[in-house]
């Protein structure tokens, strides 16, 4: 196995462009568990956990950008996400346990891409931009368009996730993780939802990728009943079974936390 | 603190802060919290597991398994470089017949040979100096598959059957005036040691074996190896290794991988080391056995029990191990704590094509007290009664008899229990308060007898042994330290008994070239039975050296050696045949209250708080006491809500911490611990068991509180996805 080092943003942009491909690890919480697993495939891997400039949290015009290497526990401290972004405290306080908040980055939940992952369903009912640099410059890509696939991104081999930019969210922000305890729990179901004019829903763990919900955003939009709302996401998710839970407990559970999302939010 | 009790029991509270032992010379340990032996090097570091063990030349060891249920091997390739390798298969083993690993019944094969039972069932063994290289190595091994038997109540093979008859429960039943039944179910188990099983095996230039291993029974590893390898008592030594959690799950299991080891070190001449990753333990070893227990109870209308009758199915899984013991326990415990003229318990283990069960703490009593309490509940139900005053006017009471005619004692505490826990608990103004809420109270009466069962410490014939020598006294047992307190609680036992200081006494490390043959670490047995030899031992040993210190007497006349060997109380007598007498030289006893909440967005039962009162003889150390119960209770909470083994295709689907969610800080409710003590006069200072009894409580206490939300759950684990299929179907 290989680890390179890069000394700086650009180094580890050359090296991406030189030697790719790599994968590029920071707080090791998703590549650890693959390699003893045996299920990770890479063998070279990039470490960025050192380059500062992925760091830093700020809001510039209205706007919320996070560094790729904000640690669950930076964003649940940062008195601006507190301010902008309180949905995304409460799925930082939730990440595995303290150890893990502490190593894990929200760019890592990013480019991992696992369909449990908690920080997900929050960038995608805010809107969130996912910023990619390679050594070509950067490009946005808006978190709803991110992602192709089961783990498959748009992410290119020589680009990096530098930064998450999120716009003003105007309305209640909410947010529920249904995991397979009370901590150290990977998720069953985990929603967030935004009540503004237009609700904003996302839904982990119900397919293969996070996932908005258009057609209930748009029924409860248009003045619909929440039972009604409720109906159009039973049809709108398709969950399956696995080790952890069930499509049917998925399929309640996740209209149930939309009956709850709408009352404590109304 | 000790408070007198009404009853003329001692409470016990546990205080909220322990002050640091007095170091001033005090003429008593027992029943004080003593530092623990193994404290310091556990803390610091120092205490050296298995894995921290390294030989000159060590190699290490990989079983190759399984991948079906059923069927035979056809063929085996190696895909890889086998030079540098140590390969061992089953025509390895020096003969056919000692190609089984001993036990109880010759049919479980350290190495499959052609028949496969079993998932993850071991077939051939690997060895090499770098362990990534041994890991790389691919083996394809293709099977021809035959219809795997996957569940119990359609087994075909019956390991064991057990009949438990007392008085005439068909005519008894037809005097009824109610009767209630009810199908109860319990799920596979897995222990969660927090060290997996290991061992590391080394060839003695003698041809002999040496095996250091996490273990809880020396000498059961000793006669498997005897047996494998063809060798002599004194060839064969087994050490036990600092060991990190047991609760059963490093009974038997460690004859199968210690075999294993041995096999590769003796072909390789090197030692060899075996530790399985997470994964390969949860997947490969023991788990509880499932459960599925019917009950059909008669009663007279004001709610006394007429008739018990009890059917009893345990899934054994592929081969016999202990469950014929895990049975025998069960079926005793089936009927409760209670007291009914008429019952009859029929027990059977089964084969399925799924990795064997095993032991684990409690060994089937949680599994049929789940039912019966579980079913008490339902009769309260059904009688519209209290179910505190349906349990007070059944429980035994001294001078009652239980299901095998045992008479009671004095010592025998189940109103005392339930009353101490009732009125602690505040149960029925809650169960008042809670009524419509979301939250719900309930309770659990249990028992569970100390030490093994029958004429089982008959058969053991355990030896202990005590020698004073110049620098102290040793106590030398083959009892394992595996983190519940062994060696602290029998220096305790010792020191008093011999009437020197704690700190003069110190238990050796089990090593069969050391210790004599004092049984299995298992059964509650460890205080009451070995603790009671020792006790003896220190009795003895006090009138041979007379006024002299144990160091005095050394110096002067050399070491002093005391051997004595279990002897059965006159007064105790067991039928293995019929199944009557007395099952258990005592009992302890307790009774849990859990309080839970329900989400009813989530369906996930949230335990709020559990009273558990146990009455165990006599606290020899309360805090390692405080301990157990707290920790069986957390794990009888994770059995009853948390702790699911996804099984596919005969195997443990979600084989990783992460899937198989044990309780943390968070699942795990306030526990308000009560130790009540009315001694035993078998145990040494009047103490019983304690180390099982308390998973034996919280999984029908919860279930029951969950009842009181107005859900009829009668299986467990009570998941959200199985509340939610109750909770749906009931509207």
């Amino acid at each position: 196995m290989d680890l390179l080092e890069p000394r700086s943003l650009d180094d580890a942009l050359g090296m991406l462009r030189q030697h790719a491909p790599l994968m590029p690890l920071a707080g090791c919480t998703d590549v650890f568990v693959a390699l003893q697993f045996g299920t990770e495939t890479a063998r070279r891997f990039l470490n960025i956990w050192g380059l500062d400039e992925l760091r830093g949290i700020d809001v510039r015009d209205g706007v919320l950008r996070m560094g790729a290497l904000a640690t669950y526990t930076e964003l649940g401290r940062s008195p601006l996400v507190w301010e902008h972004l309180p949905m995304l405290v409460a799925a930082s306080r939730e990440v595995g346990g303290m150890q893990i908040q502490n190593r894990g980055t929200l760019g890592g939940n990013i480019a991992n891409g696992s369909p449990a992952g908690d920080s997900l369903p929050v960038l995608a009912a805010a809107d969130a931009v996912v910023v990619l640099r390679s050594l070509d410059g950067e490009r946005r890509v808006p978190f709803t368009e991110f992602y192709t696939g089961y783990r498959a991104t748009v992410i290119r081999p020589d680009e990096l996730i530098v930064a998450v930019e999120v716009p003003p969210v105007e309305g209640a922000q909410w947010f529920r993780k249904v995991g397979t305890r009370a901590a150290q729990a990977i998720s069953k179901v985990v929603m967030a939802g935004v009540r503004a004019p237009r609700p904003r829903i996302a839904l982990g763990s119900v397919a293969a990728t996070v996932v908005r919900l258009p057609q209930t955003e748009n029924a409860l939009a248009a003045g619909s009943t929440l039972e009604e709302a409720q109906r159009v996401l039973r049809q709108e998710i398709h969950p399956i079974d696995d080790v952890r839970s069930t499509a049917a407990y998925r399929l309640r559970v996740a209209a149930n936390l939309l009956g709850q999302f709408w009352a404590e939010t109304g | 603190m000790r408070v007198p009790a009404a009853t003329g029991y001692l409470l016990w509270i546990p205080p909220r802060a322990y002050p640091y032992p007095s170091r001033d010379p005090v003429s008593t340990s027992v029943g004080r919290n003593v530092p623990r032996k193994d404290g310091i090097p556990k803390v610091t570091g120092a205490a050296l597991y298995v894995d921290d063990l390294r030989f000159p030349g060590m190699l290490y060891g990989r079983t190759i398994r399984s991948t079906i249920s059923r069927g035979r091997i056809t063929s085996i390739r190696f895909d890889f470089d086998t030079a540098g390798f140590t390969i061992v298969q089953a025509g390895d083993v020096p003969g056919d017949r000692c190609n089984y690993v001993a036990l109880l019944e010759d049919d479980q094969p350290f190495l499959a040979a052609h028949q496969i039972n079993h998932q993850a069932e071991p077939i051939l063994l690997l060895a090499h100096e770098d362990r990534d290289v041994l890991n790389a190595a691919k083996v394809e091994i293709e099977y021809e598959r035959d219809i795997p038997v996957m569940d119990a109540q359609a087994s075909p093979v019956v390991f064991k059957e057990i009949r438990i008859r007392k008085g005439d429960v068909e005519r008894a039943m037809e005097t009824a005036e109610v009767i209630v039944e009810g199908t109860y179910r319990t799920g596979h188990q897995e222990h969660v040691y927090i060290e997996t099983n290991g061992v590391i095996a080394v060839p003695e230039a003698d041809g002999g074996m040496t095996v250091h291993g996490s273990l809880q029974c020396p000498y059961y590893v000793h006669k498997a190896l005897k047996a494998l390898l063809d060798l002599p008592d004194e060839r064969v030594r087994v050490v036990q290794t600092e060991t990190g959690g047991g609760f059963g799950g490093k009974e038997e299991y460690p004859s199968v991988i210690a075999g294993h080891a041995a096999l590769l070190a003796r072909k390789s001449g090197h030692p060899v080391k075996m530790v399985y990753d997470r994964e390969e333990d949860m997947v490969a070893t023991t788990k509880r056995h499932p459960s599925v227990i019917r009950h059909r109870t008669g009663l007279t209308r004001d709610g006394r029990l007429v008739a018990m009758d009890i059917d009893v199915l345990l899934d054994g899984g592929a081969y016999v191990t202990l469950s014929p013991v895990v049975l025998s326990r069960g079926c005793i415990h089936a009927a409760g704590p209670y007291r009914c003229e008429h019952v009859r318990t029929v027990g059977r283990a089964v084969m399925t094509n799924t990795p064997p069960n095993g032991a684990f703490r409690g060994f089937g009593a949680p599994q049929t007290q789940f039912a019966m309490e579980v079913h008490m509940e339902r009769i309260a139900e059904a009688l519209g009664m209290d179910p505190v005053r349906l349990r007070d006017i059944n429980a035994l009471r001294p001078g009652d008899t239980t299901a095998t005619g045992q008479r009671m004692g004095d010592d025998c505490s189940a109103l005392e229990v339930l009353r101490t826990a009732v009125e602690r608990s505040d149960f029925h103004r809650k169960r008042a308060e809670y009524a419509g809420t979301g939250k719900g109270i309930g309770l659990s009466l249990f028992y569970h007898g100390s030490g093994f069962t029958g004429s089982g410490e008959v058969h053991l014939k355990s030896k202990v042994a005590l020698e004073a020598r110049e620098d102290g006294v040793r106590v030398l047992v083959a009892s394992a330290e595996i983190g519940q307190g062994t060696r602290t609680m029998l220096a305790q036992i010792a020191a008093d008994a011999l009437g020197v200081p704690y700190e003069e006494v110190e238990p050796v490390q089990p090593d069969t070239a050391q210790v004599p043959d004092s049984g299995p670490t298992v059964a509650s047995r460890t205080c009451m039975v070995v603790g009671g030899i020792l006790q003896k031992c220190a009795q003895e040993m006090r009138e041979k050296i007379g006024m002299m210190t144990p160091q005095e007497y050394a110096r002067l006349h050399g070491p002093l050696l005391v051997t004595r060997q279990y002897e059965k109380p006159h007064d105790i007598t067991w039928n293995d045949t019929e199944y009557t007498g007395d099952a258990y030289a005592t009992y302890g006893w307790g009774c849990d209250v859990a309080e839970v909440e329900l989400d009813p967005v989530t369906y996930e039962v949230r335990p709020l708080r559990v009273t558990v009162v146990h009455e165990i003889g006599k606290a020899i150390h309360p805090l390692l006491v405080e301990g157990q119960i707290e920790g069986g209770t957390a794990q009888g909470v994770g059995w009853a809500l948390n702790e699911h083994v996804v099984m596919r295709d005969g195997a443990m689907a979600n084989a990783q911490l992460t899937n198989y969610t044990i309780p943390t800080t968070l699942d795990t409710p306030r526990l308000d611990v009560v130790i009540l003590e009315n001694p035993s006069s078998y145990g040494p200072f009047g103490a019983k068991g304690v180390g099982e009894m308390p998973i034996d409580g919280p999984a029908p206490a919860v279930i029951n509180a969950i009842r009181h939300l107005g859900l009829d759950v009668r299986d467990i684990p009570a998941i959200p996805e199985a509340v939610m299929e109750v909770a749906c179907a009931s509207r």
